[in-house]
């Protein structure tokens, strides 16, 4: 196969950003797309020119790094999976190809196709947790029996790679499905309900100030998301930031 | 905005129950008519309720769409918004923006008049002069054909703010299939019910 | 008369002695001197037995119990002789050691099994495993080890490096008991540490199941998965606090499989026959990280924990000869900082990436490790790997990483390869599909050769069994390097079981294979979903095409029974140490180990040693050691950056992986692992000379990181090699072809290599010393692995 790339270029946090263009020949189909940004770069560095930078670790679609806009679509065409796991057979030869870094202001640019994500982490300082010690004195695992619906459900909501999609395809760069799975998982949990009110205020409020949109329901997010996490966690999250404001 | 939205989806529906008795039958519209521009609890209560709706709900639009805007920062230079997402959900400010400039039309054609005359002329009370102001009015093709227009938005505007508005509330379980076809009804319904009496009275009025 | 020999201290004359009397066990040798007479050297046990309990020929029965077997402390007692008798090996070598290692001290001990040689050359690796039986070992080690006051804590710094399952339940846990943590990490988050794409689950020795389970039998389990090369007492303690996780991560709000009941779920893994691993769907470790990583955001909200993201570690800063501080780059902007600390904790995971293919995460190193062994600390067991059976096969000469398939899949699928060499061609060629070949025309080796365990061998012998149908041209896709994992029997077997529940047609096969995809699908359909997207075959229909891929590195740091390495104040945790595992780890068992080591040994023994540093003070970043390290940090960047070489550093890495999967991977001898050393080192050579890095070192660049990272690769890549060379005997997942019964299994030489290889680092990985820790077995009786 061979491709027309034309790939967001960008110094560093500062410096201005561009599109550039790149033909790259012999790509295979089974490669993925990352293995095919490696050929990139590799024929980049043999004319010695400074390479993409882009994140990426494990390779399997689990850890979250990866991060590319590729034809207007966060992680590209294909559903479920991440940039890493979208393989070349999804394009045709002769395609030309946008890659951009997923955009939001939370997310300033590092480097190219690498964004800063912290904001996620800073959210989830404010209350992503149950407050136990690991102290190895919690009761017994099965002491508390969960219907096994809520702990499914639950799941579902963790199952979140912390990928940022949500943020980079929705046109208000929102992060309410981030944050909902997080508070959902935790609201559906009897360990998570005790400190339920707190958590979600204050994660809602970290989240409005890093500076994410609002969500007008677009669903974008959960379409895009390489987990299928379901809008219904948003509305959870809502239900629960509405109770826990009645509440005081 | 989603309780706005719902207020305002239940003061649509009043406007339109109220309205779709002029096909019918001029007097109940007259009589009804009068008791909602005459009563003071509609008139000082109710009516300044609804305004600040309006307000609040268009305000915080504009608002919350300047934030989200400002919240991508630099722009995608590719962005196939359609992929994931209806164009509808994507552009309530488009929608919005023309239901809202439909709203000034529609102030300058009943609303205005009628605070003319009740408040500012001090004009002897008539029950039953609202039936004939509403033919006057779609007399005009053009106006009919605006506000044919308008509803069409109206209804794209609808077709997602109703579900939406039960979402943000967090209203999401197996019920929301019920709200969802509901929410479609209504978006449809509603907006055709007003255009087809803007309609009806025009050709009632030039052609029957 | 050369062996050692057992005796009570008769001050008397015998007769003098009544039968209610106590008297001392001691020790006894006789030592051949120049003039031909003999010496007797003895030493006192300090134990004491009555004459009536003595049976003077007890130490020739393998239950030997000198001391009343009745005494509830017997076994307390007869560890105590043990480690007398330790003492007095390394004595009588001290007597001989002008004439150096001797043979006739080799040759002292036949009647015992204490194995004379291995205990005079450890004399020098102490792994301080408390006394006492193996049950009360922990808990009295806890009970006696210092501790340091909360108000001291708070004086106190701990820097950990790396945050997957080790390093973040361990910075969480320090934080919480007040110590003040600096996390570091080479991602842009904690949570993307590579403890995420663990899929299967954590064993604990619950027995929710009711089927005989225990924390013995897990310990067992685990000794006798790893073929006898681990630590009984590390072994014992891990298999312990299991159960403590799965309740801390319960109480963490970790959403475990349940049951219909509500009662958490068990799996069942390869290598054991009951069913205690916990999961959550496949993403077991994601779940378990985002626990620990929650636990964390806790105590960073705290300010008690200061998140570095986004750094490297590349030196160790010692400070008279403690481990002060490390020094790291800055990935953002490539600065190079300093960082001071009490104590060191390297939890920066295994260095699977050392064959450049594997199942680790693109950017998992040895660096951080590495540094440490250059700094002192001994590197254990390094050729000791674990190559996981089911991986999706290599595609292509791109191929940046391999992913795996979790082995739960082995629950359910039969894995089989044709029966007859032409039917594999066909296959091969395309010209055959493998659901065409008729039950008698495919061979499931491995129900064939271990029929006890069946698909549910451990790992090491499944992938062993697969090379060896592959090698013998039975592989099936196009580069013949792939076995089938077949799910068809089950989707039947499943099918119709649910039929049967709703009372419907059990015969209408279009139904049973519909119930049956169903319920394979809730089980593992996140894999299928995955190999599907791989290969574009749906696995549903076709059988899933597997082969083994380098995935975990039981080799690493060594460590004492505190989790402490050689250096004083460096620690290393989870994968990074040398471990429980031994040859070889079980299922299920890693995950185990990470947050066993760091939310319930790392935070009790670590207080053990910081106890004497609560005058310390805070470290200072300017003092001559950290110049010293940052200089040789800087030059090492600047070499890289200003060579201006003409390959990239992928090229090396590949060709370096290259090397080690063809000449140390599944199978090794003595031929290859030379040549090995040898081209390791040359490639090594070539590194250093024509290795491009395109940038600057003050930027971000992941060449230069690489480079970085490939560098010490290729120094572990000589050590690797001269490990497996030095160890002639195949056990676990090292497999030499010179020692394998006439069936083709593995040949373990207990009498000779019953150690742990320690290298100490001397300037270069060939000049590396060797130190061996000896292994007892005490509880377990060392036995040949068997799963036939």
């Amino acid at each position: 196969m061979k491709l027309t790339l034309k790939i967001w270029r960008q110094e560093n946090a500062t410096a201005k950003g561009c599109m550039q263009t790149y033909s790259l020949d012999g790509v295979s189909p089974d490669m993925s797309f990352l293995e095919m940004m490696d050929v990139l770069n590799e024929q980049l560095m043999e004319n010695r020119i400074d390479p993409v930078a882009f994140d990426h670790d494990c390779r399997e679609g689990i850890c979250g790094s990866c991060s590319m806009f590729i034809n207007g679509e966060a992680h590209g065409p294909d559903r479920l999976i991440t940039t890493c796991q979208l393989h070349m057979r999804k394009f045709k030869d002769g395609d030309t190809i946008h890659i951009e870094p997923f955009r939001a202001k939370p997310f300033p640019v590092i480097k190219d196709l690498v964004v800063d994500r912290t904001a996620f982490d800073r959210i989830q300082h404010t209350g992503g947790f149950v407050s136990v010690n690991t102290s190895g004195n919690t009761q017994d695992a099965n002491a508390l029996p969960i219907e096994k619906e809520s702990a499914d459900k639950a799941f579902d909501a963790a199952a979140c790679i912390g990928c940022g999609a949500c943020v980079a395809s929705c046109k208000n760069a929102s992060a309410m499905l981030f944050v909902s799975a997080k508070v959902s998982q935790y609201a559906l949990l009897p360990q998570g309900q005790v400190e339920a009110n707190d958590r979600v205020l204050n994660m809602v409020k970290q989240m409005d100030e890093e500076g994410f949109g609002n969500c007008t329901n677009t669903g974008a997010c959960e379409v895009e998301c390489p987990k299928g996490i379901s809008l219904e966690n948003i509305a959870r999250m809502n239900r629960e930031y509405l109770t826990a404001n009645l509440k005081g | 905005m989603a309780l706005s939205g719902l207020f305002l989806i239940i003061f649509l529906l009043q406007h339109f129950i109220i309205n779709i008795t002029s096909v019918f039958d001029g007097s109940v519209f007259n009589w009804l008519s009068h008791f909602m521009g005459t009563n003071p609890l509609v008139q000082f209560i109710l009516q300044p309720i609804l305004i600040a709706g309006v307000i609040f709900h268009f305000v915080m639009g504009f608002i919350l769409d300047l934030q989200n805007k400002k919240a991508r920062g630099t722009r995608y230079k590719v962005f196939k918004g359609n992929s994931n997402a209806s164009w509808v959900s994507r552009n309530m400010i488009i929608s919005g923006s023309t239901v809202l400039s439909f709203l000034v039309l529609h102030f300058y054609d009943f609303w205005i008049p009628e605070i003319d005359y009740k408040y500012i002329k001090v004009l002897p009370d008539d029950p039953h002069r609202y039936y004939e102001e509403l033919i006057h009015k779609f007399d005009n093709l053009t106006r009919v054909v605006i506000y044919v227009v308008s509803f069409l938005f109206l209804a794209l505007h609808l077709s997602h703010g109703f579900a939406s508005a039960f979402q943000t509330m967090g209203f999401n379980n197996k019920y929301t299939v019920i709200v969802k076809s509901i929410g479609k009804l209504y978006s449809i319904g509603i907006p055709l019910g007003f255009a087809f009496i803007a309609v009806f009275h025009h050709i009632n009025y030039h052609y029957l | 008369m050369k062996k050692i020999t057992y005796s009570l201290n008769y001050r008397k004359p015998k007769k003098s002695y009544k039968q209610d009397d106590e008297l001392t066990v001691c020790l006894r040798s006789y030592q051949k001197l120049q003039n031909g007479k003999f010496k007797v050297i003895k030493k006192s046990t300090g134990i004491k037995c009555k004459l009536r309990d003595w049976d003077s020929d007890w130490h020739k029965s393998s239950a030997r119990n000198p001391i009343k077997s009745s005494d509830d402390n017997f076994l307390d007692k007869n560890r105590l002789l043990k480690d007398k008798s330790i003492e007095f090996h390394a004595k009588l070598f001290n007597l001989l050691k002008p004439n150096g290692y001797n043979e006739s001290v080799n040759k002292l001990s036949p009647s015992t099994d204490l194995k004379l040689e291995n205990k005079i050359i450890q004399s020098n690796l102490e792994a301080k495993v408390p006394p006492g039986p193996i049950e009360k070992k922990w808990t009295t080690h806890k009970n006696n080890i210092q501790l340091v006051s909360p108000s001291n804590k708070r004086g106190i710094d701990i820097i950990v490096v790396g945050t997957g399952l080790a390093g973040g339940s361990a910075s969480a846990t320090l934080a919480e008991l007040g110590y003040n943590v600096k996390a570091f990490c080479f991602q842009d988050s904690p949570r993307r540490a590579h403890s995420i794409a663990a899929q299967g689950g954590i064993n604990a020795a619950k027995n929710y199941q009711g089927d005989g389970d225990s924390i013995y039998r897990l310990f067992y389990d685990t000794v006798k998965g790893g073929d006898y090369r681990s630590r009984e007492a590390n072994v014992y303690r891990l298999a312990e606090v299991s159960t403590n996780i799965i309740d801390q991560c319960v109480a963490q709000g970790v959403p475990f499989a349940r049951d219909y009941g509500g009662l958490l779920d068990n799996r069942s893994f390869g290598g054991v026959l009951v069913s205690r691993t916990f999961y959550a769907k496949g993403q077991t470790g994601q779940q378990l990280l985002l626990g620990a990583y929650s636990a964390m955001n806790r105590q960073i909200g705290r300010g008690k924990i200061k998140m570095y993201n986004r750094h490297e570690m590349l030196d160790l800063v010692k400070v008279d000869g403690k481990a002060r501080g490390i020094i790291t780059r800055n990935l953002v902007n490539g600065e190079i900082e300093r960082h001071a600390a009490h104590a060191v904790v390297i939890a920066s995971g295994g260095y699977g990436n050392l064959f450049y293919l594997s199942t680790n995460a693109m950017g998992s190193n040895v660096t951080a490790s590495w540094k440490i062994h250059k700094k002192g600390a001994y590197f254990a067991n390094p050729c000791f790997t674990q190559i996981h059976p089911t991986c999706i096969p290599v595609s292509g000469e791109h191929q940046s990483k391999l992913t795996l398939m979790s082995e739960s899949l082995r629950n359910d699928g039969r894995i089989w390869v044709p029966k007859k060499k032409e039917a594999a061609a066909a296959i091969r060629e395309g010209k055959l599909k493998p659901t065409d070949l008729a039950e008698q025309d495919r061979d499931y080796y491995l129900e064939r050769r271990y029929p006890a365990f069946g698909n549910l061998v451990p790992r090491d012998v499944a992938s062993r069994a697969a090379k060896e149908r592959c090698d013998e041209g039975y592989g099936v896709n196009k580069t013949g390097e792939a076995v089938y994992l077949d799910f068809a029997d089950a989707i039947v077997r499943y099918g119709k079981e649910k039929a049967h529940v709703k009372g419907l047609d059990e015969s209408d096969m279009t139904l049973v294979q519909k119930l049956g995809k169903k319920i394979i699908k809730a089980k593992y359909g996140n894999l299928f979903q995955m190999y599907e997207k791989i290969v574009d075959q749906n696995p549903y229909e076709t059988p899933m095409m597997i082969y083994p891929a380098v995935h975990y590195t039981m080799g690493g740091v060594w460590v004492d029974y505190n989790l402490m390495t050689t250096v004083p104040g460096c620690f290393a945790i989870g994968e990074a140490n040398f471990s429980d595992h031994g040859a070889n780890r079980l299922g299920a068992s890693a995950l185990m180990q990470g947050l066993a080591d760091g939310y319930f040994v790392l935070p009790y023994t670590i207080g053990d040693y910081l106890a004497d540093d609560i005058r310390t003070g805070p470290i200072a970043t300017d003092g001559p050691e950290f110049d010293a390290a940052e200089e040789s940090v800087r030059s090492q960047i600047n070499t890289f950056i200003d060579n201006k070489g003409s390959k990239t550093v992928d090229y090396f890495h590949r060709k370096l992986g290259k090397i080690i999967w063809d000449k140390c991977g599944m199978s090794r001898n003595e031929k290859q692992l030379k040549e090995a050393i040898k081209e390791v080192k040359a490639l090594r050579e070539q590194f250093y000379k024509d290795v491009y890095v395109p940038g600057t070192a003050n930027s971000f660049n992941e060449p230069l990181a690489k480079a970085l990272r490939v560098a010490d690769f290729l120094e572990l890549g000589e050590l690797f090699a001269k490990d497996a060379l030095e160890r002639s005997e195949s056990c676990g997942g090292h497999f030499r072809e010179e020692s394998q019964t006439p069936e083709g299994e593995a040949l373990r030489d207990d009498a000779n290599y019953t150690f742990v290889s320690a290298w100490e680092y001397k300037g270069d990985p060939t000049q590396a010393k060797l130190h061996k820790e000896a292994l007892d077995y005490e509880n377990i009786e060392l036995k040949t692995r068997s799963y036939k």
